[in-house]
């Protein structure tokens, strides 16, 4: 075999790997676009949400940790303020005139004030929350729990998720929400938080009230909460998919 | 690649023996650990492009940073790429924290897009594959252990033996010259390759399906002790994207020998199982 055909064939195969690892990535971002592609590799969600319901006990708690552990600066994340005339009015006033509505499938439709709310059993808890981002951040929250809010305000058979709706719009157009089906809202660290590091919750931090959905990423930790709707299917709010983020294609289920 | 094969085994009537090196299901775990190793990497430079420093610990503290990436704007207004790993400080301009994206185009980004999944940013994208494909890793390397261990491959192939260990000097002489055993030799893994392939199926492959783990706060919740393995959620990122660092390396040596000892003989035998025994001198 000759000097030049050597040549060549090394040519050749350095010409086919550029085009091979070109060809690749290409199909690797069209795959990434491919609408029946994504239900795929979608599908690895509902896999990671049994499981870990599964290897998760309704009681498991996220860690709890001690005073010394708190972040010295918590990163707020997200939409950091309101525009909105309403909202801005409430803010000197100490959310004095808020309320929040509790509705949809239950059986007594409730209207709380943050004074009402603040008088409901509570729990404070010093947790890590976790960014899908990637960075984490420990924080003192106290808040009314959920399970006996719920009880009280009786959620009717039907009812499978709770909505959260927000006052913030995190895009032209689109109010921030969440929701959480019944396995969470009932958890014992579930709670609306109204103070955080001792102090009353903060705009930035999302006052006058914010989910703490603590075995989840700080997403579904919704923030500047009006509205709690317990409904049968997701399907109807926002683009259906259960949030802001599950509607731009982030996992609905968040524990991973 | 008929053509090719066809060459190496007209090739290797002339010189050698046959023999059936790699199992079935070593060859298919093999290559479905190159799909899956290949997508966890690029996924999950993506998912690190999210927020691109590492700590120690439980919290992100900015001011405890073991490493970063960044763009920064130099005094005469030009924009540099800049990495650092503890107080060091490197320029690294057009690789990491500033480069040129798939426009053309200077973006301030952790790693570039030539080497994410998807190319341009999407955290969302990134983890769907992500966690796609780690499931596949650990289904594909749960039944690669089953295997090693009922058919025995683990303690005949992998484990070394007692006369291997004592003449491990000579052998990494032997392979800094880029002299490979011949005759019966080659018909097993020589010791430093049963080390190589141990350490990362024991140690580095479980340890960053673990550490990957640690990073869930429900899988927190279940298993607290995990956790603590890894001194914090934080210090569990780092671990993983050192454990990623570690198996490059380890794909960057293990592609180094196959081209240097045998290229087709070693593809084929990892395609059809069969490997041709050069014979001894």
């Amino acid at each position: 075999m000759g000097f030049n055909s050597k040549l060549s064939r090394r040519g050749f195969l350095t010409r086919i790997s550029a085009a091979g690892s070109a060809l690749l990535l290409g199909g690797c971002d069209q795959l990434s676009q491919s609408p029946a592609f994504r239900d795929i590799l979608s599908k690895a969600e509902g896999v990671t949400q049994r499981v870990q319901r599964f290897v998760l006990s309704q009681k498991s708690l996220a860690r709890e940790f001690s005073e010394n552990d708190l972040s010295a600066h918590f990163k707020a994340n997200g939409s950091l303020n309101v525009d909105d005339p309403t909202y801005q009015a409430q803010v000197p006033l100490g959310f004095a005139n808020w309320r929040l509505k509790i509705d949809g499938l239950v059986a007594r439709p409730t209207e709380l004030s943050l004074d009402e709310l603040r008088r409901l059993p509570s729990r404070t808890q010093i947790t890590r929350h976790d960014c899908v981002e990637g960075w984490s951040a420990i924080g003192k929250w106290k808040g009314a729990q959920m399970t006996p809010l719920l009880q009280s305000v009786g959620l009717k058979p039907e009812a499978r998720y709770l909505v959260f709706h927000c006052a913030d719009m995190l895009a032209p157009g689109a109010r921030y929400y969440e929701s959480i089906d019944l396995i969470d809202a009932f958890h014992p660290q579930t709670i609306l938080a109204y103070d955080m590091n001792d102090a009353a919750l903060s705009v930035p931090h999302g006052a006058p009230i914010r989910l703490r959905v603590e075995r989840q990423l700080g997403y579904k930790h919704a923030k500047y909460v009006m509205r709690i709707e317990a409904v049968s299917s997701l399907a109807s709010i926002g683009a259906g998919k259960g949030g802001f983020w599950e509607d731009r294609g982030y996992e609905w289920y968040a524990g991973i | 690649m008929d053509a090719l094969s066809m060459d190496a085994r007209s090739k290797s009537a002339e010189a050698g023996e046959i023999v059936y090196r790699h199992a079935l299901p070593v060859r298919l775990t093999h290559w479905i650990n190159v799909l899956c190793l290949a997508i966890l990497l690029m996924s999950g430079l993506q998912i690190f492009n999210a927020h691109t420093s590492l700590y120690l610990g439980n919290r992100s503290d900015p001011q405890h940073e073991v490493l970063s990436m960044r763009a920064v704007q130099k005094p005469d207004g030009r924009y540099a790429g800049q990495t650092t790993i503890g107080n060091v400080t490197f320029d690294t301009t057009g690789v990491l924290g500033l480069s040129k994206g798939a426009s053309g185009r200077w973006e301030a980004v952790g790693f570039p897009s030539w080497i994410t999944l998807p190319s341009y940013r999407d955290l969302a994208t990134g983890r769907r594959w992500h966690f796609f494909f780690a499931w596949l890793f650990v289904l594909n390397g749960f039944a690669y252990l089953i295997y090693a261990l009922v058919s025995g491959h683990l303690r005949r192939d992998l484990a070394p033996t007692g006369r291997q260990l004592k003449n491990i000097g000579h052998d990494i002489v032997e392979h800094l010259k880029l002299k490979f055993p011949k005759g019966e030799d080659a018909k097993r893994y020589n010791v430093l390759q049963k080390l190589a392939y141990l350490a990362v199926i024991l140690v580095l492959l479980p340890l960053v399906v673990l550490s990957g783990m640690t990073m869930s706060p429900a899988l927190d919740a279940a298993f607290p002790f995990l956790v603590d393995f890894f001194g914090g959620r934080q210090s569990a990122r780092t671990v993983h994207f050192l454990c990623a660092t570690g198996i490059v390396l380890f794909v960057l040596v293990h592609v180094v020998m196959v081209l240097v000892s045998g290229v087709w003989n070693n593809m084929r035998s990892m395609i059809t199982g069969r490997y041709r025994i050069e014979p001894a001198e």
